[in-house]
């Protein structure tokens, strides 16, 4: 069954900070739709194909062609620090 | 202990397609920073991702070149993780499900064998943007114009036992790409780089040991550097009863070693699930069918071909076969002129030296194949010698554009096969040089060249040198009494 270290692990994962109390809550939140999860396993599909999406169509594809401008000056509208045309985010060091 | 490495390479191979794989942004290379990244490659709210036709056409193409399945659906996944080049926390890829699987490429051994390397899998993903981290003081740049440029990612099975095998997989799968025109090649903008997956073990051992990765490779010649350090600092980890820790490294070929590059705390987790925003790829034999039509005949092939059917040397078939525009010039020229040695000659030498000279690709090369084989022809029929022939091909390629006959015609500069002629040139140089005669007598016979360079001099490189060398010979052995 889930327990508070793995949902802290997938939080550092995903980035997202959790109280103790969050925490307590997910263990029983997620553990109750792995739980269905657990349920649905139990059906017999052998001879059943996967299905990676609900959709039983083909993908559309887009001709290789240019069709996009330079946007930068209204994309980088937004952003919190911007030099020379490049986004700025604090250092990363490799 | 003896132990022995095992490599397997993951190659990322950039599609030469002119838009990204999701967006209709443009994949030019070295533009300013952001110009080229549009609200599908930022992964801005709202948007939504359209496969590129191209790329998967070229995906399909590969996979045929290698002998490999093109699944019939293949699903693209999102691979998340935090990096601030990849604007939406994940990138989109392919896992269970790749586009192509189960292929191989035969390297041809020393001893003329073949080696096969099986590979597992290529599957399509996009690119990241690029952080530039000594521009600005205290902070990362990002520049997103690479984000989203179509990526086919080519994993072999860990196959390869050397560092300098993995290098000759490394070329092959190089030559290969840009043969089918899929990719440019171009290791300095980043177009074909390469992880390498190195572990050792025990020689005899079935079991894999504990492998490393080392990152992006970008040069055939730190790929061979890298694996070999990697190999050593292994074996000695092991060899002092220490283990290897699975990890990604990063070679720096300043200091010509690997060094750890993430911490294990984030060791590969990615949570890959299908991208829901995009439908699974279907592609049915037709399409693979329209593909296979369209595939050139493979380099490994026609080395093989012109070895066995035009009797080249093996070395001369390898550099004949390697790139699609010499092979199309060489057998156009072969057939043209009717001897593909004489054309193999022509093409290894004169011409490759002439774009060598000029910096040029060789789709640039300034005479034609029908133009050169009028050249060669002259040459068999013994019009003009080779020499002759040399001096002419350099007024064709500074831009002649008359023909070959004409060029011949006005130059002067026809062979003389007149037999009196020559005999009348060969017998004042024996009579100027008494000295190298008797040494000739003698048993000198390396001074024969000597005698040739002088009647060719005074015949102005006319002389046909065949008929030069029996007359000479017949000159000199019969003695004045």
């Amino acid at each position: 069954m889930l327990n508070a270290a793995q949902i802290e692990a997938l939080s550092r994962l995903a980035r997202i900070q959790l109280d103790a109390r969050e925490t307590a809550a997910l263990v029983t939140q997620l553990g109750e739709i792995l739980n269905l999860v657990e349920r649905m396993n139990a059906v017999a599909t052998d001879g059943v194909e996967p299905l990676a999406h609900p959709l039983e169509i083909d993908s559309r594809r887009r001709a290789d062609e240019i069709t996009e401008q330079d946007q930068r000056a209204n994309l980088q509208h937004g952003a919190p620090a911007t030099e020379a045309g490049y986004y700025l985010v604090p250092r990363v060091i490799e | 202990m003896q132990w022995e490495p095992v490599i397997g390479l993951e190659i990322h191979v950039q599609l030469a397609t002119v838009s990204k794989i999701f967006s209709g942004a443009s994949t030019k290379y070295g533009t300013a920073p952001n110009t080229q990244a549009c609200a599908i490659d930022l992964g801005l709210p709202g948007v939504l991702p359209v496969v590129n036709a191209r790329a998967i056409e070229m995906a399909i193409l590969f996979g045929l070149a290698i002998n490999a399945r093109i699944a019939s659906s293949s699903v693209f996944a999102r691979k998340n993780y935090f990096y601030p080049d990849l604007p939406k926390g994940y990138q989109i890829s392919q896992y269970e499900h790749p586009i192509v699987a189960d292929g191989y490429l035969d390297l041809p051994r020393a001893d003329g064998s073949l080696k096969r390397i099986s590979i597992r899998r290529a599957h399509l993903e996009e690119d990241a943007g690029k952080s530039v981290h000594d521009l600005f003081p205290g902070a990362t740049g990002v520049d997103l114009n690479r984000a989203g440029t179509p990526l086919l990612e080519v994993v072999s099975e860990p196959d390869l036992a050397t560092a300098l095998e993995a290098v000759q997989y490394m070329r092959a799968i190089h030559t290969l790409v840009r043969f089918i025109g899929i990719c440019d090649g171009n290791m300095q903008e980043g177009s074909f780089r390469c992880d390498a997956n190195v572990s050792v073990r025990p020689v005899g051992s079935e079991a894999l040991g504990t492998r490393a990765e080392i990152k992006n490779l970008n040069s055939f010649r730190f790929i061979e550097r890298a694996i070999n350090y990697e190999i050593e600092r292994q074996t000695e980890l092991l060899e002092n009863g220490r283990n290897v820790v699975q990890e990604t490294r990063l070679y720096d070929p300043d200091r010509d070693e690997t060094r750890s590059m993430r911490n294990k705390e984030d060791a590969h987790d990615y949570r890959y699930f299908p991208d829901p925003d995009l439908l699974p790829i279907r592609i049915n034999t037709d399409e693979i069918n329209a593909a296979r039509a369209r595939l050139p005949e493979l380099p490994a092939s026609r080395r093989i071909r012109y070895v066995s059917e035009f009797g080249l040397s093996e070395e001369d078939a390898d550099s004949l076969s390697g790139e699609r525009t010499v092979c199309e010039y060489f057998e156009a020229l072969a057939q043209a002129c009717g001897d593909p040695t004489q054309a193999a000659n022509w093409v290894v030498g004169e011409l490759f030296a002439a774009v060598r000279r000029e910096g040029i690709d060789f789709s640039a090369v300034r005479v034609g194949p029908a133009a050169l084989a009028q050249l060669l022809l002259r040459i068999r029929g013994r019009t003009i010698s080779n020499t002759t022939a040399k001096l002419l091909f350099k007024v064709m390629w500074n831009g002649w554009d008359g023909t070959v006959d004409e060029l011949i015609a006005g130059s002067d500069l026809q062979q003389v096969s007149d037999t009196d002629e020559i005999s009348k040139l060969i017998a004042a140089v024996i009579a100027d040089s008494p000295q190298q005669v008797a040494q000739y007598r003698a048993g000198k016979e390396k001074i024969f060249g000597y005698f040739v360079g002088q009647v060719m001099r005074r015949s102005g490189g006319k002389a046909d040198p065949q008929q030069l060398n029996v007359l000479l010979k017949s000159a000199l052995s019969v003695r004045d009494n």
